[in-house]
């Protein structure tokens, strides 16, 4: 301490004995209440050392005698959360995919569920709200490749399309359309002619004596998979090929003449993964009923 | 006030004065009289209502809360009596405020902040806590005795059992709150038998604290310094407010009382009627000397006028040294000493009193036309649109119907703007579409359908064309909403 303590004159406050270009520092105390406060922090702090995690020791730490864990807490509140959907879950595991789109209740719930997992694991493909992409199938129209009903859409969800190794998929692996330019079987001339015939089904060929060239060609090379009108292997009844109508506005590649000859050229065989193997049953379920109710599941 | 010349002195003693004060406690003495009595009734008939509100029964029917008012916050629906309000009709209490601060503004105009004096919580709970805290501690002077004196067993057990007093009164008003919030017989119970929730404890026990503290310690501070309406009440009175007023041409030169003085020779001297007793002051709730003209601090509750009514009574000059008076008479008086003519209606009064009718007429008329339905409709926006095998192109919309009724209804919708409109909603039968759909909603409940609008490709003239969708109950009412449809732009 100083010795001659030093008293300022103005306000009666001793000086620190600090003096900066003749200012002098007052040593005026802290607020009672602020140093009270202070001191009552610190005191819980102790407490909290003794209740609450708190030291590091090396690869573990003081775990506190309440137990407390943030992980434990999160994992408890993730299978509260599971319980409280459980009373829904449990029925939908039970119901059949028609059965849950006839109960009002288990739909709002599997159209809600559905969603969440729709824009976790199929939007990024399908875009959000199944509005599609060039490639991968628009899911709120009218046109289905596989099957529009709920249990068509849980099938080919479940065993995706031209999986390996997976029994219940849809078509065969790497079985897909020919590459009819690339493999020899068409030359230009007749890929040109079958492309306006392709045309023609949807009113849009400019060349009719083309055209009617092209059907030859359709009749011999097309009507397997696609159907003796273009209406695709599902209203031509043929299984197990996903072949897609010709005769609609809808198209999974494109439908305007240049994308139509490269489709020919090299065929087409889209893959979608069989989600068995990372969703459950009860997921899958909930996701076959949103994309149902998109708009145009049958 | 007065004139310039006046004050000049007294202002510059303000600008001196440090611009902190340190909190003096203040220890209203007893008053009796008509403004007190007026107080007192206010205070018993507020407390009456907020304690006995929440157990007044309403029968609404079957299915829905039987008590009178409501506010169901789990719920989202908000009852008073015969009104019951759903979320989106939450700007009928903004018309509430609005009445209430207009109805403010109308009583301060007309006599001051009579609001702040007799019927603001925290003035009701003041006083009753100033009740209590006289019946253990005695009067005024007591209780300042008891302050500074030394902790005996006496002044502990006076303290304590005030203090037990004031904990009580707070923990039933913190009690009473939470029942507004929920049915009370079912909350009264669940306390009693310990089961209520950890939600209603909580709030009890907040409402219990910030009472005792507000009430009990805080009290004028809260007016002084956290209440915003002193700030700006001031631009509510004029010259013919009714303002609680010492009436200075008639008390100053204040000085004691002489017994040997006759009254003629004590006005000779230059003396006025105040004795400078100050009775005034020292029944002031919030420690004002009323005599240093309007201030702040004034909360207009007029106890001052009572204790200085019995004064002048006691000594023999007529009441009315401190009175509800305008501005206008005090100027009148005391320069021609003439009574002004006090003007009740005046541009301001006449304003507020207009606003009220009109807003209250909005409510009233808003309430009356209140429709018993609601339709909410969000269009999709992935996709934008569908188009389908056919050409034709589909917009999807989320449709949600509020049934305000405690019936369950059945509706017809319906939509025009485009030709060929087939309609169709989510669900098992989606692809059965008509022109027009049936839907229904449970009594009480929002039903939310997906709703899917198709229409020919011919029929989509431009990239968004004007869509109604109109909803009729069998009865013939309803309700449309106007949005688009989508398509490709050609």
């Amino acid at each position: 301490m100083a010795k001659n303590v030093e008293k300022d004159a103005l306000s009666g406050v001793e000086t620190t004995g600090h003096s900066f270009d003749g200012l002098k520092e007052l040593n005026n105390p802290l607020p009672k209440w602020w140093l009270y406060v202070f001191y009552v922090c610190i005191a819980w702090s102790l407490v909290y050392y003794v209740l609450y995690p708190a030291w590091p020791l090396g690869s573990t730490y003081t775990k506190g005698v309440l137990g407390y864990s943030q992980r434990e807490d999160l994992a408890k509140s993730l299978a509260d959360a599971k319980a409280a959907q459980a009373k829904y879950l449990d029925r939908i595991a039970k119901a059949s995919v028609e059965d849950i789109q006839k109960d009002k209740d288990l739909l709002s719930f599997a159209m809600a569920g559905g969603r969440t997992m729709f824009n976790e694991n199929c939007s990024a493909c399908h875009g959000a709200g199944g509005q599609g992409a060039k490639g991968y199938p628009t899911l709120a129209d009218d046109v289905w490749l596989w099957g529009g009903t709920t249990g068509d859409l849980y099938q080919t969800i479940k065993g995706g399309v031209r999986q390996g190794d997976v029994v219940e998929t849809r078509g065969a692996p790497g079985v897909g359309m020919t590459a009819f330019g690339r493999d020899g079987i068409l030359d230009k001339t007749q890929i040109d002619q079958v492309t306006e015939y392709v045309l023609s089904l949807t009113n849009r060929a400019t060349d009719k004596a083309k055209a009617d060239k092209g059907k030859t060609v359709f009749e011999e090379n097309c009507v397997a998979c696609h159907g003796d009108k273009g209406q695709g292997s599902l209203a031509a009844g043929v299984d197990g090929v996903g072949a897609p109508p010709l005769n609609t506005a809808a198209w999974v590649y494109g439908g305007d003449r240049a994308t139509l000859v490269q489709t020919i050229t090299n065929g087409r065989a889209g893959e979608m993964p069989a989600w068995s193997k990372r969703l459950d049953d009860v997921t899958i379920k909930q996701l076959a009923i949103y994309v149902h109710n998109l708009g145009g599941g049958k | 006030m007065s004139s310039a010349t006046d004050t000049q002195p007294e202002v510059t003693k303000r600008a001196s004065a440090p611009l902190y004060a340190k909190h003096a406690k203040i220890y209203p003495k007893k008053v009796t009289g008509p403004f007190r009595r007026l107080k007192w009734a206010v205070l018993v008939a507020l407390l009456g209502i907020y304690y006995i509100l929440p157990w007044i029964r309403w029968d609404r029917g079957p299915n829905a809360p039987d008590q009178a008012v409501l506010l169901d916050l789990e719920g989202r629906r908000f009852y008073l009596f015969f009104i019951e309000l759903w979320p989106q009709q939450i700007y009928y209490l903004t018309g509430a405020l609005i009445l209430a601060s207009v109805g403010l503004f109308l009583a301060t105009s007309l006599a001051g902040r009579v609001w702040c004096g007799y019927a603001c919580p925290q003035t009701v709970w003041t006083d009753l806590y100033v009740w209590v805290e006289r019946l253990f501690e005695g009067e005024r002077g007591d209780r300042i005795r008891m302050d500074q004196g030394k902790w005996t067993l006496n002044k502990l057990w006076r303290k304590a059992a005030k203090n037990a007093a004031w904990i009580l009164i707070a923990f039933a008003t913190g009690g009473a709150w939470i029942f507004y919030f929920t049915d009370a017989p079912t909350l009264a119970w669940d306390l009693v038998t310990l089961n209520a929730s950890s939600t209603a404890v909580w709030f009890i026990l907040l409402f219990t604290g910030t009472t005792y503290l507000l009430a009990g310690f805080a009290r004028e501070q809260v007016c002084i310094y956290m209440c915003p309406w002193p700030r700006f009440q001031s631009a509510m009175t004029d010259e013919d407010s009714l303002v609680v007023t010492y009436r200075e041409y008639r008390g100053e030169g204040r000085a004691h009382l002489r017994k040997t003085q006759s009254w003629e020779e004590r006005k000779a001297d230059g003396h006025g009627d105040c004795i400078d007793c100050n009775a005034c002051y020292h029944a002031c709730p919030t420690g004002v000397d009323i005599r240093e003209g309007s201030q702040l601090a004034c909360i207009g509750c007029g106890l001052c006028i009572d204790a200085c009514d019995e004064i002048m009574t006691k000594i023999g000059r007529p009441k009315g040294l401190i009175a509800f008076d305008t501005q206008n008479n005090l100027v009148s008086m005391a320069t021609t000493g003439k009574k002004a003519v006090y003007k009740l209606v005046r541009p301001r009064t006449i304003i507020y009193s207009l606003l009220m009718v009109v807003v209250s007429g909005m409510i009233a008329a808003g309430l009356v036309l209140k429709p018993s339905l609601d339709i909410s409709v969000l269009r999709d926006r992935a996709p934008l649109f569908v188009a389908l095998a056919d050409g034709s192109v589909r917009n999807a919309y989320t449709f949600k119907i509020s049934n305000m009724t405690r019936d369950s209804r059945d509706y017809t919708l319906t939509a025009s703007g485009l030709a060929g409109i087939e309609l169709s909603v989510a669900g098992e039968h989606q692809s059965d579409s008509a022109a027009r759909l049936r839907l229904s909603a449970a009594p009480d409940q929002v039903a939310t359908y997906r709703i899917f609008v198709t229409v020919p490709r011919a029929s989509v003239t431009a990239a968004s064309v004007p869509l109604t969708l109109t909803l009729t109950t069998a009865g013939g009412d309803g309700d449309s909403y106007k949005t688009v449809f989508m398509g490709p732009a050609n």
